[in-house]
């Protein structure tokens, strides 16, 4: 019995059928990485990043489209997924709502007192977006997969003026800062990315601290960075420290709620308290944000 | 037609439809990479070159759409369509069990890349919560790719039905 052997002929197309392939994979990956390699020096005002702000504006009405279509279904999905944690929220929802009457009451002796105060301080009142800005409405329209892309994509950029760093919000709190923009489309950096860091205080007891992603499923935030002597309680609200200096001043404007202290704690070994924070925003569902840009800005 | 232009509307749909429908989705502790798994699917239809063509465009695409790192998604998804498509061409070839097999294998393969090439990126990098993922993830992309092979099938290549490996001739 003997075993038909390949000519040499076809042994030769073989290899250069190997050859090919390799090359292609090879010419693509290289390509990829001279791209990796041309977005990290030009930047955002280079002819790459040009290219592909023009590319994301073309894009924009299928991704807009997409998630139209898509809105219903995460609905209903959400919906599903909501009822599975629906009794244990009704335990907390009972809890909070005992603590919350009982607030309610400290809340009108201290509105009475605060009202008094104001006209002492001839202190203004302001709208609830904070003063000098203005929200301006974006809807969400990609979000970067993987754990390690902590960002949204909004349809707002440049033309509607949008920069870097402007602060984002929702009607629940803090979602993050504006960290790259397009003509249209703008990258928000997520309270929860690793990169995000903000000045914050406790709004009780005025305990300072920088609200950072935290490093638990448990609470995605931390604030850190509060002296073991400072005061924190489980409950309490954090919100932005929004601090000025003749040269400096933080990029959220000040009493923006981030969230509620879920967990403190202290040991012998650590330089600080220990405290997570739960977002009043939720993360993964946004729908629709406020990007907060300067007022004079907006009106120029 | 040629094979080019029947992948290109599949790699398009499945690149918008990850970054805005799908984005952020999570079952039962996996993200869904649909993304990932039509170009695994590409790879195992249509051979290794058009997989690693499909993962370069859809990486771009992404990168394009979520304005991150020109290229950085390209370089992990080209790899990944060209290791899919070799595998479909050689060991694979015939087999029932290749396609969830190559998803789940490429899905961990890419996940450990993507940390490692962001780590690399200087680009903060929760090691936990993306190892945490990485195998509910790889077992969700290793169901979802059953219809989309057989979708990817349809599409690229209706007229080739599923060959069995051919045998040895023996004279």
């Amino acid at each position: 019995m003997t075993v038909r052997r390949p000519s040499a002929g076809k042994s030769s197309s073989r290899t250069s059928a190997q050859s090919r392939r390799r090359l292609v994979v090879g010419i693509l990956l290289l390509v990829a990485l001279v791209l990796v390699t041309l977005s990290f020096r030009d930047g955002d005002d280079g002819p790459v990043s040009r290219a592909q702000n023009g590319a994301a504006a073309v894009l924009r009405p299928f991704q807009v489209a997409a998630d139209r279509i898509a809105e219903p279904f995460r609905d209903a999905y959400g919906w599903v997924d909501s009822l599975f944690d629906a009794r244990s929220d009704a335990e907390q929802l009972r809890d909070e709502n005992e603590a919350l009457r009982q607030q309610v009451v400290q809340a009108q002796l201290a509105q009475r007192e605060n009202a008094r105060l104001r006209e002492l301080l001839q202190f203004r009142d302001g709208p609830r977006l904070p003063d000098g800005f203005q929200g301006l409405a974006a809807a969400v329209i990609s979000r970067p997969a993987g754990a390690y892309a902590q960002a949204i994509v909004v349809a707002a950029g440049w033309n509607d003026g949008v920069r870097v760093d402007d602060p984002v919000v929702t009607a629940d709190g803090l979602v993050g800062t504006v960290s790259r923009v397009g003509t249209r489309t703008a990258r928000v950096r997520l309270l929860t990315d690793d990169q995000s860091a903000v000045s914050a205080v406790d709004l009780v007891t005025d305990a300072a601290g920088i609200v950072r992603a935290g490093r638990g499923p448990r609470a995605p935030l931390r604030l850190d960075r509060v002296p073991k002597e400072a005061v924190v309680r489980v409950g309490d609200t954090i919100v932005t420290a929004g601090w000025e200096s003749p040269r400096f001043s933080s990029l959220y404007p000040k009493g923006i709620q981030i969230g509620r202290v879920t967990s403190v704690g202290r040991t012998d070994t650590d330089l600080y308290t220990q405290v997570q924070v739960e977002p009043f925003a939720d993360m993964s569902s946004l729908q629709a944000v406020l990007v907060l840009v300067p007022a004079d800005r907006s009106a120029g | 037609m040629s094979v080019a232009l029947r992948i290109a509307p599949l790699v398009f749909v499945a690149a918008v439809l990850q970054v805005s429908a799908i984005a952020g989705a999570r079952i039962l502790g996996a993200e869904p990479d649909l993304l990932l798994v039509t170009v695994v699917a590409v790879g195992l239809v249509a051979g290794s070159i058009a997989g690693a063509g499909a993962g370069f465009a859809a990486g771009l695409l992404v990168d394009v759409m979520t304005l991150g790192v020109l290229g950085t998604t390209a370089i992990i998804l080209t790899p990944a369509g060209y290791w899919a498509g070799r595998y479909g061409e050689t060991t694979g070839r015939g087999r029932t069990y290749a396609p969830p097999l190559a998803a789940f294998a490429v899905s961990l393969a890419a996940g450990l890349g993507g940390v490692a090439i962001h780590f690399l990126l200087g680009q903060p990098v929760s090691a936990r919560e993306a190892l945490v993922t990485l195998l509910p993830s790889a077992i969700l992309a290793a169901v979802l790719v059953l219809p989309i092979v057989r979708l990817c099938r349809v599409v690229i290549a209706p007229q080739q039905q599923y060959e069995p490996a051919r045998r040895v001739e023996l004279v």
